[in-house]
């Protein structure tokens, strides 16, 4: 329940406070009350995974992108565009309609948390799901390389030339 | 809190990202929106996988894994981006990139 409360409000909060660092700060609360979480359901490997991932690498990539861009700019512009109630008219009814769903679903009552077992899970990426795994390697390499290239300024050629 | 809990934990947290994804003009929030929409579906994942859904394998905790590298490559890629994009117009907000409708 607090785990539950954190995820909603640390959302909530990262979307709607003015400040873009504010709004970093509650992303990574609610990062941490889903690690939190995914260490309740049983799967420890993917909470540790989580704090790694996302609370130690892409909050602090995140915070970095935003103290380069934003040169403590005191006069904060509105967060919201215009069309943020249809925005947030659209967003409801989608909650509602999955959430109808969710219902209407007959789930099999099973309230037994049935944990990760590390030996199946790593059988399972080394076996069954091999191709995703090696795929994904190279992914993670082409998006290193397409970020070094991107973010890379434009004097660097002209001394490389 | 059985299944559904975890169930509608996740949608609240999707509807909060689809909604300041949609609504927020700072690029950078917009990615944080993203995340925030990657971190529901995976939420989602490891409820199905504990209470024992298409879990013979773990599937769900290896779907969470995979899909946790693609959202870092993505995240990468387009923080890269958007700093590209603010270092030629000196803005964050993206109803100022219009250059294509002009």
């Amino acid at each position: 329940m607090v785990l539950a409360a954190g995820v909603l409000g640390g959302g909530l909060a990262a979307v709607l406070l003015r400040n873009v660092i504010h709004s970093a700060v509650a992303m990574m609360v609610c990062f941490g009350a889903l690690a939190g979480t995914y260490a309740l359901l049983g799967a420890p490997i993917v909470a540790a995974a989580q704090v790694l991932i996302y609370l130690g690498a892409i909050s602090v990539l995140i915070l970095f992108a935003i103290m380069l861009t934003q040169a403590g700019d005191a006069n904060l512009p509105a967060p919201f565009q215009r069309q943020a109630p249809v925005a947030a008219v659209v967003a409801i009814a989608l909650v509602l309609l999955v959430g109808w769903a969710v219902f209407q679903t007959d789930w099999a009552n099973s309230t037994v948390i049935i944990a990760v077992d590390l030996n199946r899970l790593a059988a399972a990426i080394f076996n069954d799901y091999a191709l995703p795994f090696e795929i994904v390697a190279f992914l993670l390499l082409a998006a290193i390389i397409g970020a070094i290239y991107l973010a890379r300024r434009p004097e660097d050629d002209e001394r490389a030339n | 809190m059985a299944l559904e809990g975890y169930l509608l934990l996740s949608l609240a947290l999707f509807g909060i990202g689809a909604f300041g994804f949609l609504a927020r003009r700072n690029a950078i929030m917009m990615l944080i929106c993203i995340e925030l929409m990657l971190n529901a579906v995976n939420l989602a994942l490891v409820a199905f996988n504990a209470f024992d859904y298409y879990a013979a394998d773990d599937a769900g905790a290896v779907f969470s894994l995979l899909i946790m590298a693609v959202a870092a490559a993505e995240a990468t890629v387009g923080l890269a981006l958007v700093i590209a994009i603010i270092r030629t117009r000196q803005t964050p907000e993206v109803d100022d990139y219009a250059d294509l409708k002009e």
